[in-house]
């Protein structure tokens, strides 16, 4: 048993480091190598790197992919219209959920508030997004109501404030539930200290609860942030056509355009220019703690 | 002290962009009417047709299946990880395994997705496998997603358990498979039930990874619903939410009465 | 006996007769659990008052009422003249030192001290100028940079005590100030606090729990039990004539013995004690009818225990005496606790001072001793 233990432990290393070495790591190096391929009619649909003719190996990088990404304004603009997008969800998400983690933190039904925060996050994503049609496309129950009334049609879908609208509500609970556990843990007497001392509560609130809550604020936003900039659901359901948001760009290239090396050279460029410096946020905020 | 009203407020207009779409999904799912715009009274036709629409069905039911086998696989996994990384101390290729381990968690689904999908067709290649993506490989890919997620769940539970308890494991003659399966396991498993359903629900939910990895055989229902509603509002898609909605509440609030109830006791 | 004593006034003067701080008929109650009941109490200006009590006696509940951030249900309160029964905690001109400091983590030592005067809009070099004399006055003058996370014990406590000062207030409130500190620093501490508070002048309300802090800190005493003010002394008064059973017992280890009032005589009372097996002498009058059940309170420390029996006489220089069993021994250095089992089943505690370093004589285990205390050192108690 002992014995067996022993190899355990390197067991219990090995495998889930060979899985994700697998299924995780190598992945990316066959993106990096298609990224440097050319489209062709076949199957699959990229070019060989390799070229063994003749004795004579024959490496063809494409930078091609590359310099495209760079020359066409459509990537770039997709990539600023993406982190513009999710910032400005992500502090709609924060003014949003900062008011409701407070009060769920401070209020005895805290275990019902929050089941109920949590709820919606455990049903469909997707369905959650298409209740949102039903509420705002121009026949639906918003326009419905407000012609009612004698007003509208006001045009929703398609446009930026659906696309927020579809972040903020899919995502919200991701804010909820961090800054929740940092209110929560909040001493209740440093409060006290503060009105003690002479702040009044909204004084007390900028100057001791803001700063103490910072971390949840923080992990909160990029539990927001994150998801949002890559987000291909939301722009393709809500937003417009001309909507850019760079994973519905890599979509389109992959499963319309079929140009495979074109959209591993966006998949390339996401990870250099988006995944890469949030790993680098989020360790140097985690050093910190 | 009251210091109510914005609180109140606030939290109102974040509960209500929650709870309203979802409360008007349900309403319109008993409509009689197809038109979003139309109340044609009451109805439970739609329920009917949902029932008898063979490719949602078959659809819901691949998805049930891949997503118990990678929440399952997600939950070993991360639970080796989970152990490894805070009970081990320093070994080889640990830093490895935890950026491996976290970085799942902040790659944008496209991005996974179409570096699971190369890295199958170059398999496929040299190896001859997988011959068909399908049901195999979205399992496969969902795992490894699932994986992080039980690991950091079950990292923080390890965290907050006291050494001490699987010391005094040891200090009374147990060995090191016995303390993990005697103490360990037992205070892991509420962890490991809560990392478990997130990961099912987070397969049930992945429509982007599944629609890259997935072969013409196997669709599953985010796949199927996403074809359907990018045409428009479908009253089938209502009954199926209503349906969802009703078996999530159902499960969160059993869950909530036995916490409840093991609160008490 | 004691005096029978006017319903709330203070048995000892304050040092001016100005009420200070007024609680008038204050109550307060938790979801039908009356956490202060009925509590009425003046607090003269310049006195260190502690309200003593166990956990959930109100003391806290009193404190934080005065701080603001509690409302009594019924009852008023007044600081210096002033009704602040519902005025809200920053506009209140006292200021309260937490139990668990409630230093503020994010903000060094000097902006925690300059946090309630940045509240009053003080000019930015008024404000350095009274961080440093607080600062100075609990010496820590090369630490105004640090984070509180970067301090000891002691030192976080001196910081919330600065910080609680720094405004000047009419009153310091302390929530149990030195229980977070190890014993050492707590005896330290305490008389640095009573040199302070000498300097400022400032009034000082303390709640503790430890009878012992609140008998060095306080210039008189709150003994507080279920919400309600059981009675308010000088230390010494308190220790030696407390009001009935409850004060005698928590305040200072006692021995009560039961008995019935026998003989009520003008200058003593003779009372008849199964539980001492004899007769015990009290002197003073009290109040009191023959046949009425009384409890006499003998302090340890007031205890003779020897060999012989003693020599006095019993109503005149002894006030009672027993035969019994030496139970137990506990040897603490400056003293020893002896444990001693009368006939009755009664268990006597008696604590001598160790004033030889070699005491054979010393009674020992299983011995058979006799116990007995002077006629003045019993206390009759009627409730």
């Amino acid at each position: 048993m002992t014995w067996l233990w022993r190899r355990g432990r390197a067991l219990v290393v090995a495998a889930p480091v060979l899985w994700l070495g697998l299924f995780f790591l190598m992945p990316f190096l066959v993106v990096l190598r298609v990224s440097f391929a050319e489209a062709v009619i076949a199957r699959p649909p990229f070019s060989e790197l390799l070229d063994w003719a003749d004795g004579l190996l024959t490496v063809t990088l494409n930078l091609g992919n590359y310099t495209f990404l760079v020359e066409d304004d459509l990537y770039i603009d997709a990539y600023l219209n993406s982190i513009r997008v999710a910032f400005v969800s992500t502090l709609i998400c924060l003014v949003i959920a900062y008011p409701m983690a407070l009060l769920i933190a401070r209020s005895k039904y805290r275990n019902l508030l929050l089941m109920l925060v949590i709820l919606p996050f455990w049903t469909s994503f997707l369905l959650r997004m298409y209740a949102l049609i039903g509420l705002m496309s121009p026949t639906g129950f918003i326009n419905s109501a407000l012609a009612l009334a004698g007003i509208g049609p006001i045009t929703m879908m398609q446009t930026d404030f659906a696309v927020y609208a579809g972040i903020v509500t899919g995502y919200l609970p991701l804010m909820i539930l961090p800054l929740y556990s940092t209110l929560e843990k909040l001493d209740e007497s440093l409060l006290e200290a503060a009105h003690d001392l002479g702040a009044k509560p909204w004084k007390a609130f900028l100057t001791v609860t803001l700063p103490l809550s910072a971390p949840g604020i923080l992990a909160g936003s990029l539990l927001v942030f994150i998801p949002a900039v890559g987000e291909f659901v939301i722009p393709a359901l809500l937003g417009g056509p001309d909507q850019l948001m760079i994973g519905k760009v890599l979509w389109t290239e992959f499963f319309n355009n079929r140009d495979w090396p074109l959209a591993s050279a966006v998949a390339i460029a996401m990870l250099a220019l988006l995944v890469a410096p949030i790993m680098f946020v989020r360790n140097a905020l985690g050093a910190k703690e | 002290m009251k210091r109510g009203w914005p609180l109140l407020v606030g939290a109102g207009i974040g509960f209500a962009l929650l709870y309203v779409p979802l409360a008007i999904m349900v309403i319109y799912s008993f409509n009689a009417s197809k038109l979003a715009s139309v109340w044609g009274g009451w109805s439970v036709q739609w329920y009917g047709e949902l029932l008898a629409n063979d490719q949602i069905l078959t659809a819901a039911w691949v998805s049930l299946k891949v997503a118990a086998m990678a929440a399952s696989i997600g939950t070993v996994f991360g639970t080796l990880i989970g152990y490894a990384m805070t009970r081990f101390g320093r070994f080889r290729f640990r830093l490895l395994l935890s950026g491996m381990a976290t970085a799942p968690i902040v790659m944008p689904e496209v991005v996974t997705g179409l570096s699971l999908l190369l890295l199958f067709i170059s398999m496929e290649a040299l190896l001859g496998w997988p011959a068909e993506r399908g049901i195999d490989t979205i399992v496969i890919a969902h795992a490894t997603f699932c994986m992080a997620f039980v690991a950091v769940i079950v990292q923080a539970r390890l965290a907050d358990l006291d050494v001490s308890v699987e010391e005094a494991a040891m200090d009374l003659g147990a060995r090191q498979p016995r303390v993990f399966f005697d103490v360990t396991l037992p205070a892991l498993t509420p962890a490991l039930v809560s990392g478990w359903l997130l990961s099912f629900t987070l397969s049930l939910d992945d429509l982007v990874i599944a629609s890259f990895v997935s072969g013409p055989g196997a669709s599953t229902l985010p796949m199927v619903v996403f074809s359907k509603v990018r045409l428009g509002v479908t009253p089938e898609i209502n009954a199926l939410a209503t349906l969802m909605i009703v078996l999530v509440a159902i499960c969160v609030g059993l869950a909530a009465w036995r916490m409840a109830r093991a609160g008490k006791g | 006996m004691t005096a029978p004593a006017a319903q709330r006034a203070p048995t000892s003067a304050p040092k001016s007769d100005r009420a200070f701080i007024r609680i008038e008929d204050v109550v307060k109650t938790f979801d039908g659990f009356r956490a202060v009941d009925q509590v009425s109490l003046d607090v003269a200006e310049g006195e260190i008052f502690c309200l003593l009590g166990g956990s959930g006696s109100g003391k806290s509940t009193l404190l934080r009422m005065l701080a603001g951030f509690e409302t009594p249900d019924a009852g008023r309160i007044e600081i210096d003249g002033q009704d602040m029964t519902s005025v809200p905690p920053w506009d209140r001109p006292v200021n309260m030192m937490f139990q668990s400091y409630a230093l503020f983590p994010h903000m060094s030592v000097a902006k925690n001290i300059a946090y309630g005067l940045k509240q009053d809009g003080m000019s930015r070099a008024d404000i350095e100028a009274q961080v440093k004399r607080m600062l100075d006055l609990v010496k820590l003058s090369a630490l105004g940079h640090r984070k509180p996370n970067q301090l000891s014990g002691g030192q976080r406590q001196r910081v919330a005590l600065a910080r609680a000062l720094a405004k000047k207030p009419k009153a310091l409130l302390l929530d149990e100030p030195l229980s977070a500190l190890d014993k050492k620093l707590r005896e330290e501490t305490q008389f640095e606090l009573m040199d302070i508070q000498d300097s400022l002048g400032t009034t000082f309300i303390v709640v503790t729990h430890d009878q012992e802090e609140a008998m060095t800190l306080g210039s008189r005493i709150g003994v507080m039990d279920q919400g309600k003010l059981v009675q308010v002394d000088k230390p010494r008064d308190l220790y030696e004539f407390p009001r009935n059973r409850f004060i005698a017992d928590f305040v200072g280890s006692v021995n009560i013995f039961e008995g019935v009032v026998a003989e009520d005589l003008p200058d003593r009372v003779t009372i008849a004690s199964d539980a001492l097996g004899g007769a015990i002498h009290v002197h003073h009058g009290m109040s009191c009818q023959e046949g009425q059940t009384v409890w006499v309170a003998v302090r340890p420390e007031k205890m003779v225990l020897r060999r012989e029996a003693p020599t006095g006489v019993l109503g005149e220089t002894v006030g009672g005496m027993a035969q019994g069993v030496v139970e137990d021994i506990a040897y603490i250095g400056g003293l020893t606790h002896y444990r001693v089992v009368l006939p009755s089943g009664q268990r006597v505690r008696a604590t001598l001072a160790n004033r030889e370093r070699h005491d054979d004589a010393a009674p020992t285990w299983e011995e058979t001793v006799w116990i007995s205390w002077a006629g003045d050192a019993g206390v009759a108690l009627t409730s």
